[in-house]
């Protein structure tokens, strides 16, 4: 018998109706994006008219399937090479960064590691417009004093990649730094007793062990960076990505079914990418 | 001597990295805003520093009314979440079976990993005039005509529940995941009641996951733009929504430096005064994982 739960039976049944209502709750606005993207209508609002795929695959006017769409499928592609650079800068720097952290020691170290968090509980849209800022007016510096103009300080896909990255970093340190706090340093001393070199021992053992967890940080930001909006609005310039791509057209065309298949593709995308990360991180053996 | 030098060498490696993304991301941009945010504008390039800006958002009833109403939405979803996601949390760390549990959790993670945009938008669908749930109530005979859901507060507030309670659930359950249930045993044992153990036992002991939880909540709350503005249509009045107004249609970035600058301000106020009155700190609440 479980202490922690009710004791009536009628108590354990509206508790499981709670959660059924909870699930409820959750799925049906993600439920209601996805169906009527196979909805042969041109709203995506009942009647149900039959299913089709032409809001994925059409060709013609006026059902311009999504991967026909010339804005949305440039909105795709930015959003995925901004998102691979931003991920990649994110794991280097949140490796080198769980590695200070956690073997070693220097003055103000708590200090530090509170900041390094900090970046977390600032607003997106305050680091957006901070960094818009402080580039523009290096840029207009550099402007006037040497008549430079540097472009890649003004908005685009530069300041798009600095803005996320800027919060990702603690994301994928804290990811990093939890995996290695586990890590047995006998192990290392162990390989160093046998005669391996520093460099050696990192890439045989340590990284190895690490594995997963830059697996699942990767992951974890680039599926931050490609639903980024917030950070993103404010640094933007003409390479726009898909979230800012979707954004405009909900405002300005209104809500059609095309939407509801980016909806879709991006729901398939992120829980593959989600799946993946958690197994990344259980299917090593050895471990409890 | 050479061993303490090549120690010496990686502390520096490691830390440049460390350095010039604390310093030129985050330290040195918010100067940034501060500095723009003391700077007034009395001619074509002409300026003088001064609380002019602050002054002006004081005297302007709309800007701190806004400020104002995005606080207490913030709070009210924060406090709702927590209400909303405590039960769902305890379910799946203690009374689900460990097979069950972990799918649950996953279900929980799923909705996270779609963008804000898709969520807002599925709401739209749902709750629209020419929507699913207006479409249902007219079909049970509950009303005659078509009913606008959209473009109101509770339409807000429940829209913002549904972007934040993962961030409440999954620090609530790692908390509550480790809680020994002989704690619980010997709470009833010594004559608590139910209510008693819950409070004496139960939210003591789950603290950390709270206190991270409705950080994680009311700072997502407070600083979201596409929830409110969509949800809330036109009046939604949301403080993000003017500083982009003030930065991008108005090119008054002083203002737009002012009003982030509040809004941080605002905003670390209300996590330090949390930190505070529960006696945790940063370090121990959100970092863990």
């Amino acid at each position: 018998m479980n202490v922690a739960a009710p004791r009536s039976g009628l108590m354990r049944g509206l508790y499981t109706g709670y959660m059924l209502a909870f699930f409820i709750y959750l799925a049906a606005p993600l439920l209601a994006a996805a169906i009527f993207a196979f909805n042969d209508s041109q709203f995506p609002a009942l009647p149900w008219n039959g299913f089709t795929l032409k809001w994925f695959f059409g060709r013609e006017e006026p059902m311009i399937g999504l991967f026909y769409d010339r804005r949305l499928m440039a909105g795709l592609i930015n959003s995925l090479w901004i998102g691979v650079i931003v991920s990649a800068l994110s794991v280097a720097v949140g490796t080198t960064n769980a590695f200070l952290f956690e073997r070693k020691t220097f003055p103000f170290r708590n200090a530090l590691y509170v900041l390094m968090i900090v970046p977390l509980v600032i607003p997106g849209v305050i680091l957006g417009i901070s960094i818009l800022v402080l580039s523009s007016s290096v840029a207009n510096a550099v402007s006037d004093a040497f008549w430079w103009e540097w472009d890649f300080l003004r908005p685009g896909v530069v300041l798009v990649v600095l803005g996320q990255f800027s919060f990702l970093v603690t994301i994928t340190t804290l990811v990093i730094a939890a995996r290695l706090r586990k890590f047995d340093i006998s192990l290392e001393e162990a390989a160093l007793n046998l005669g391996a070199s520093r460099r050696r021992v990192l890439a045989t053992i340590t990284l190895p062990f690490l594995a997963p967890a830059l697996f699942s940080a990767f992951v974890v930001a680039f599926l931050v960076s490609f639903e980024n909006f917030n950070t993103t609005l404010m640094l933007v310039g003409s390479d726009a990505p898909l979230t800012i791509t979707m954004y405009d057209r909900v405002v300005k065309v209104g809500s059609t079914p095309v939407l509801n298949a980016v909806s879709v593709f991006l729901m398939v995308g992120s829980a593959v990418l989600a799946l993946a990360s958690v197994f990344a991180q259980r299917s090593r053996p050895a471990e409890s | 001597m050479k061993s303490s030098d090549a120690s010496r060498l990686t502390l520096i490696l490691l830390f440049t990295p460390f350095a010039l993304w604390i310093i030129l991301l985050i330290i040195l941009p918010q100067i940034g805003i501060g500095w723009l945010s003391l700077r007034e504008k009395i001619g074509p390039r002409e300026y003088t520093f001064g609380f002019g800006n602050y002054l002006d958002f004081f005297h302007e009833p709309i800007y701190w009314n806004t400020l104002l109403r995005t606080a207490w939405i913030s709070v009210l979803v924060t406090v709702l979440a927590l209400f909303i996601g405590f039960p769902v949390a305890w379910y799946i760390a203690r009374i689900a079976r460990r097979r069950s549990r972990a799918a649950l959790f996953l279900m929980c993670l799923i909705p996270l990993w779609v963008s804000d945009l898709v969520r807002a938008f599925g709401w739209i669908l749902l709750l629209r005039e020419t929507g699913l749930v207006s479409g249902a109530l007219q079909w049970i005979g509950f009303t005659s005509g078509p009913v606008e859901l959209l473009y109101n507060d509770i339409t807000v507030v429940i829209g913002m529940v549904y972007t934040v309670v993962l961030f409440m659930i999954v620090p609530l359950v790692s908390t509550l995941d480790g809680m020994d249930n002989a704690l619980l045993e010997a709470g009833y044992n010594l004559g608590g009641s139910r209510f008693t153990v819950f409070r004496r036992i139960v939210v003591p002991y789950a603290m950390p996951g709270i206190v991270a939880g409705c950080i994680i909540t009311f700072m997502l709350a407070a600083g979201s733009y596409l929830t409110p503005i969509l949800l809330g249509g036109k009046n939604s009045m949301w403080f993000t929504e003017q500083i982009y107004d003030q930065y991008v249609t108005r090119s008054n970035w002083e203002s737009g430096a002012t009003f982030g600058v509040l809004l941080l301000v605002f905003t670390s106020a209300v996590v330090w005064l949390g930190l505070r009155l529960t006696g945790q700190s940063l370090a121990s609440t959100v970092a863990k994982e």
